[in-house]
């Protein structure tokens, strides 16, 4: 079916073509009305061949999505998955409540889908699994064939970003939120100067051009928080690919420590069958103590004793031998994700960080020339 | 009327010979030296109008050299170099600055300086300096009002102050009122009729002003307006002063509201300063856990720590120079609305006793008295000086308001270009970052 080592997303064209509005009822049997979204996908061979074949398609909800990754994070625990969009608009701007059905928001969800897949489908590893491939391709019984596979007992409880990032966030919001308040203050001006200008008669287009300026700076806020709202996406598939890496690491020191511990318990065990055979006591225990004072064991004991041991010990061996490989694969293969990672969203955030002091610039710019104008118009219309 | 002076007021220049041959005043002292007032006694009653020099304020000029003035009448047009547009050559410069503060143990108080710089015959000294208090610029104002109440007396700053509220000895507060005290008097000094007040002579000159003296100087026009009587209804305002009314009326709206709107983009301003604050903050401690990044977020810091000061600098303009002038105006405007009623009030006397006489004389004969004529001499009289008054005030008007605007739309163009230079120069270290880390990678 798949060959090894051969990039999905190379045989496949895969898109998030539409979202669309849904009812139903949920697992408790309550009706709610819920957002899916249009998988679509073509064989590249097909395309290559100059045939022009209708996509197969099926409808995902954002539900499945995150079931999908949870499973790759489990399933691959030192690679570092890519993000999916927000689960809920709780970062809103300028809008009275945090509305899943709001169609900027189904849109950003939508193109944040399709990102993901994009990049699972074109990650060296990933792009190898086989519920990675049902899940584009098998519209139901997906989700049982992933419940199958047992995956949810290895979760790790530390699938969820860290707060660490929610301060950033709420801060840029209110700085949104804030700014939005000022310009649209100033849009008041608007009619109060349209107003005065009435009144006057060599002031008076001087007074009109300055009130359509005002009108025009308040309307720009629109643009500015758009583009605002750009550069926060960007920022957070940044924030929490951050916090996947972390996790990675974390899991990466808990094997590290598994390993310690299944080493040293070998160790103590040789120690004991040595002590045990040869009736040396090498190290000072109560148990070689009591020995002395209150005489050894009988030889059938013994004997029990040694072949236990030596059964423990040779699971001890499978043990560390397994512990150690997995040790190994980790280090190898996390310290390739995170310098390839790392090093890319580095360079990622900085073109993200340019592009914001560019609009910045280009804000600024346009700001002062528009002011310039006006100024300059009511110099001109005033004769006095 | 039995006095055959010229009346036609078109003009500012005119003015100066309807002073001199006041109406009310010409059956009594004709020509008589100078405005109408009676100095002389007053001299010797108060020792204490002293400027070291022996002040004498009562010669003034000769009517041929009045007369010579008026021929100088220049460009009725605001030139540049004359925003309160005068028209006529100036020869009388004032200046507000240098604020003290003094501890007493009554009270404590902020006092000005007063320089003057003129070459008029009413002042003995080419140069002045004084130190006033703002009580003494107040009792100026009302001196001028009660003396020449056919005229629009330039405001003053709000006299009172929530003692609570606002901190009557900080910096910002005392420059704010000492600009507007520059304004008024400066304002004052270019009135071709304010300015040659004794009242305000004795305020440039007096060393030690006493204030107790302006009883004396009560003209005879400020006399008779003052005690025009009231009951009178009026029956028709001419339609221009309608129109005044109208307009004060709307203007007075108008700017209420945008001070309104002002206070509050104010109040916008300051919370979003707060949180833009905090923004820069978080960008800082996010490069402290980072390596690559770390001088990009400090640059992006130090970018908002950059726009969050001229933001500042922006605020303090809008309260310091923009706020005031609208109070300043609000207030004028008020005064002004005071010399309308007190307008309509003249007119209103003058219509109910022409009645009263014109009946009685359909009665029996008497002829119309000479009070009823003095009536409509001051009827036109302060109709006249009203008239140029507002011309005046309107020229000024578009002056202080142009000044303004352009001024809050320069200060805005500056917080662009303060914040779009921070950005420009981030984006020159970011640039230089990334070929860094080009060549870096490709060794």
């Amino acid at each position: 079916m798949l060959t090894e080592g051969s990039c999905l997303l190379r045989r496949m064209e895969i898109s998030v073509a539409e979202a669309e509005k849904r009812s139903g009822k949920n697992a408790v049997s309550i009706q709610e009305t819920y957002t899916v979204y249009l998988v679509e996908t073509r064989p590249m061979d097909a395309i290559a061949e100059g045939h022009n074949p209708p996509p197969d398609s099926l409808w995902r909800r954002y539900s499945e999505f995150e079931l999908l990754r949870n499973y790759l994070i489990v399933t691959y625990p030192y690679i570092v998955v890519p993000p999916l969009p927000e689960k809920r608009a709780e970062f809103v701007w300028h809008k009275l409540s945090a509305d899943n059905m709001d169609p900027d928001f189904v849109e950003r969800r939508r193109i944040g889908l399709e990102n993901f897949l994009l990049r699972v489908a074109s990650h060296p590893v990933l792009s190898n699994n086989e519920m990675l491939y049902h899940f584009l391709t098998k519209e139901h019984g997906w989700k049982e064939m992933v419940y199958e596979t047992g995956f949810q007992a290895k979760a790790d409880s530390r699938l969820r970003a860290l707060s660490a990032t929610f301060r950033f966030f709420s801060v840029l919001q209110r700085v949104a939120d804030r700014l939005y308040a000022v310009y649209k203050v100033h849009g008041n001006y608007g009619r109060v100067f349209s107003e005065w200008s009435a009144i006057e008669k060599e002031m008076g287009d001087g007074l009109q051009s300055a009130g359509h300026h005002m009108d025009a700076y308040a309307a720009s806020v629109d643009d500015i928080l758009e583009e605002e709202e750009h550069y926060a996406d960007q920022l957070k598939e940044y924030l929490s690919y951050a916090e996947a890496v972390r996790a990675v690491c974390r899991k990466h020191e808990l094997s590290q420590f598994e390993l310690e511990m299944a080493s040293q318990d070998l160790i103590s065990k040789k120690q004991q069958r040595e002590e045990l055979a040869t009736g040396i006591v090498r190290t000072f225990s109560l148990k070689g103590m009591t020995n002395k004072l209150f005489g050894q064991e009988a030889p059938e004991q013994r004997d029990a004793k040694l072949n236990l041991l030596e059964e423990l010990i040779a699971e001890g061996e499978e043990t560390v031998k397994e512990k150690t490989a997995e040790c190994d694969e980790h280090a190898e293969k996390a310290w390739a994700d995170i310098v390839r990672f790392k090093d890319q969203k580095d360079k990622d955030l900085q073109e993200a960080l340019i592009n914001y002091a560019l609009m910045q610039i280009s804000m600024c710019k346009k700001l002062a020339v528009w002011t310039r104008l006006t100024a300059d118009n009511y110099q001109l219309s005033d004769d006095s | 009327m039995s006095v055959g002076a010229p009346r036609g007021l078109a003009s500012s220049g005119q003015k100066l010979i309807t002073e001199i041959l006041h109406p009310l005043s010409a059956a009594e002292e004709p020509l008589s030296p100078g405005p109408d007032v009676t100095i002389s006694a007053e001299k010797d009653k108060e020792p204490g109008l002293t400027n070291g020099t022996p002040v004498e304020i009562s010669s003034p000029a000769s009517a041929s050299v009045l007369l010579s003035r008026l021929q100088l009448d220049g460009d009725p047009e605001a030139d540049a170099h004359d925003p309160f547009g005068s028209g006529e050559p100036r020869d009388l410069f004032v200046t507000v600055d240098d604020p003290k503060k003094h501890v007493s143990t009554m009270e404590t108080y902020i006092t000005y300086r007063v320089s003057t710089k003129t070459t008029r015959i009413e002042f003995d000294l080419p140069e002045y300096s004084v130190r006033r208090r703002y009580q003494d610029f107040d009792w100026l104002r009302i001196k001028l009002e009660d003396s020449q109440p056919t005229h629009l007396v330039p405001p003053l700053p709000e006299k009172f102050v929530m003692k609570g509220v606002v901190d009557r000895f900080s910096e910002e507060f005392v420059d704010t009122r000492m600009k507007a005290l520059d304004k008024f008097l400066k304002r004052v000094a270019d009135h071709p009729v304010l300015s040659f007040n004794p009242h305000l002579n004795a305020f440039l000159t007096a060393k030690d002003l006493n204030k107790r003296q302006g009883l004396a100087l009560l003209t005879k026009v400020g006399e008779s307006v003052k005690n025009v009587a009231g009951g009178y209804k009026l029956r028709a305002r001419p339609a221009e002063f309608c129109a005044m009314g109208e307009y004060l009326d709307t203007f007075s709206q108008k700017l209420g509201t945008i001070d309104r709107i002002a206070q509050r983009i104010l109040r916008e301003q300051s919370e979003y300063l707060t949180e833009l604050r905090e923004y820069g903050a978080v960008y800082s401690t996010w490069a402290g856990s980072e390596e690559q990044l770390q001088r990009p977020l400090e640059g992006v810091a130090g970018c908002v720590t950059t726009s969050c000061g001229a933001l500042e600098d922006l605020s303090d303009n809008m309260s310091q120079d923009f706020l005031p002038v609208l109070r300043e105006y609000i207030l004028y405007i008020e005064s002004m609305k005071n010399v309308l009623r007190k307008r309509d009030q003249v007119q209103a006397e003058y219509e109910g006793r022409l009645e009263a006489a014109v009946l009685r004389k359909q009665e029996d004969r008497t002829p119309i008295p000479v009070e009823v004529e003095k009536c409509q001499d001051k009827v036109e009289c302060f109709n006249a000086d009203l008239k140029a008054d507002w011309e005046r005030w309107q020229r000024n008007k578009r002056q202080d308001f142009k000044h303004l605007l352009t001024g809050m739309a320069d200060k805005n163009i500056s917080y662009y270009e303060k914040s779009q230079a921070a950005w420009e120069s981030l984006i020159t270290l970011l640039q230089e970052k990334q070929t860094e880390d080009k060549t870096s990678e490709t060794n």
